[in-house]
């Protein structure tokens, strides 16, 4: 099966990939997928003040889910967590012309997004609460 | 080096520039119709072909007589299922086969499920192999064929075809072997192995695609079949339909190679197959052999590289045609149905590549073909989430998935 232009870009140049540490408080991570359905993506972002200023990520999975979780790191790079929570998996299948088969991949990062997302907040939240507390 | 390079010959293989060589002729001047009694041309096509028909049916231990000539291995294997089966209905409705026979075994039997007929598959243990006494123990008054490859064409194991034999002749159920992948690599006898019907085809041995054959056997005991085609009668009713005279010159020609060949080759092969290995096996850790270690077609190696999703493997090696256990690229996400029946879990089953060697490849393409692995599973696992937390010594078992 062929691969868009876009999509063997970021395969052989895969942007941000690593990892941050995960106990970092201004660190939220999401993983998703599984491993017998052939991908796994975690992706993760640095916050400072409701701004991602950082992504990371690392993709167990085919060249698209690869390329897909690559280009999320890019996007949300720069955003707010509310413009990076808008961000859509058709969009992604339009930038790297993901082919019917391939779109679950799209799904999958917009879900690392989120999951990213919702484990920054989290933290947030239980952090405050210690200190509240303490 | 050429590239690509072409690791895939248990997809399929070159046609050998003799065996086209062999097959022009028929092609613009000897183009009878096999069939044709009333002329030349005819006599001359129909010389051809029953040429062709016994070394096919001598190679393998049988004779001319014995050979029904098909369009491929697939239709040997429908003919042959199916064909028995409906021959032998009276006399029973019970097949014996294995969850890792290739689709046009288990389809057959399957289709044959729905018709009312009772089908066994018998259990592999982790390296593909079946157990004698399964077998043995499955055999019903009813049974009517036990159907088992020679060699498995993903994972290359062999099965004891001798001890099969013995034991479906002792019970008197017929045994039907897909030998697709073995024909022209491994010795096979029809006597000594008691097997009744036998399929190969031409393209997996150098030959063209698009012919192949059935040994239906003649004698102790006369093996009788229905015929799935219908129409002018040829190959004594079993299988009517014009006979593909260049394709079945070509055939014969791709098996007298293969045979004179045979033992240095599968000697040059496996010695290749090994290197491979050793390479991969020295350089990386966290892999593992799919099939048996030692009893296995001599071109075939399967590995999967823990923590490697196959297709983003072979994207890295797109110089190197190979194929994957990964079924990301069909609609179903399903991994190889063979890696899974062997126990193989489906992330290393997403992790498997299939190499596959032939007459053609050389140490040099094989040494590139390591190096160009060895780099590409590195930088994919500097970017694999699970090999990371594997390092960190994370059971990946105990963590909470969402499967998708």
């Amino acid at each position: 099966m062929a691969y868009s232009e876009k999509v063997i870009d970021h395969y052989n140049d895969p942007r941000n990939v690593g990892s941050f540490t995960k106990s970092d408080d201004q660190v939220g991570t999401g993983l998703v997928g599984a491993p017998e359905c052939g991908d796994v993506m975690k992706l993760q972002i640095k916050v400072e003040n409701e701004k991602i200023v950082d992504a990371k990520f690392k993709t167990f999975g085919c060249g698209s889910a690869i390329a897909s979780s690559s280009l999320a790191t890019e996007w949300v790079k720069g955003k707010t967590l509310d413009e990076a929570l808008a961000i859509k998996n058709t969009e992604i299948v339009e930038e790297l012309s993901l082919p019917p088969v391939k779109i679950h991949c799209s799904v999958l990062a917009e879900d690392a997004i989120k999951a990213a997302i919702q484990d920054y907040r989290k933290r947030q939240e239980t952090s405050s609460e210690s200190t509240a507390s303490a | 080096m050429k590239f690509p390079i072409y690791l895939d010959y248990n997809a399929t293989t070159p046609t050998d520039p003799r065996v086209v060589e062999a097959m022009m002729p028929y092609f613009t001047q000897t183009y009878g119709n096999a069939a044709s009694r009333n002329h030349q041309f005819g006599w001359e096509a129909e010389q051809a072909v029953e040429k062709a028909r016994d070394l096919l049916g001598e190679t393998i231990g049988g004779g001319g007589r014995e050979i029904v000539l098909t369009s491929g291995a697939t239709e040997s294997n429908n003919l042959a299922i199916l064909g028995a089966a409906d021959f032998y209905k009276e006399k029973g409705r019970h097949i014996i086969t294995s969850p890792i026979e290739h689709k046009a075994v288990i389809d057959p039997c399957q289709a044959l499920e729905q018709r009312g007929y009772d089908v066994t598959f018998l259990d592999v243990d982790d390296d593909g192999c079946i157990s004698l006494e399964q077998l043995e123990k499955s055999i019903r008054p009813d049974t009517i064929l036990v159907s088992l490859m020679a060699g498995n064409n993903e994972i290359g194991t062999l099965n004891p075809l001798e001890e099969i034999g013995k034991i479906t002749r002792k019970h008197g159920v017929l045994f039907h072997t897909d030998a697709t992948q073995a024909v022209g690599k491994i010795p096979l006898d029809v006597e000594q192995m008691n097997i009744d019907l036998l399929s190969f085809t031409a393209h997996k041995m150098y030959g063209p695609k698009g012919v192949g054959a059935l040994y239906v056997r003649r004698k102790r005991p006369r093996v009788r079949l229905s015929p799935i085609m219908f129409g002018g009668g040829h190959e004594r009713g079993m299988r009517s339909g014009t006979l593909n005279v260049p394709g079945i010159v070509g055939f014969a020609k791709a098996l007298e190679l293969c045979r004179d060949e045979m033992e240095s080759e599968a000697e040059r092969q496996t010695a290749l197959r090994e290197r491979l290995h050793q390479r991969l096996q020295a350089e990386l850790d966290h892999i593992k052999l799919n099939g048996h270690p030692t009893q296995r077609l001599p071109n075939n190696l399967n590995v999967s590289f823990g923590y490697v999703e196959g297709e983003s493997l072979i994207m890295g090696i797109s110089d190197i045609a190979v194929s994957s256990g990964s079924a990301c690229t069909s609609a179903s996400l399903e991994p190889s149905y063979v890696l899974r029946a062997l126990g193989v879990g489906d992330d290393l089953a997403h992790s498997s590549i299939r190499f596959g060697v032939g007459r053609f490849t050389t140490e040099e393409e094989i040494d590139y073909t390591a190096d160009k692995m060895i780099f590409a599973v590195k930088r994919l696992r500097d970017m694999s989430p699970l090999y990371e937390m594997v390092q960190e010594g994370i059971d990946l078992s105990t963590v909470n998935w969402t499967p998708h």
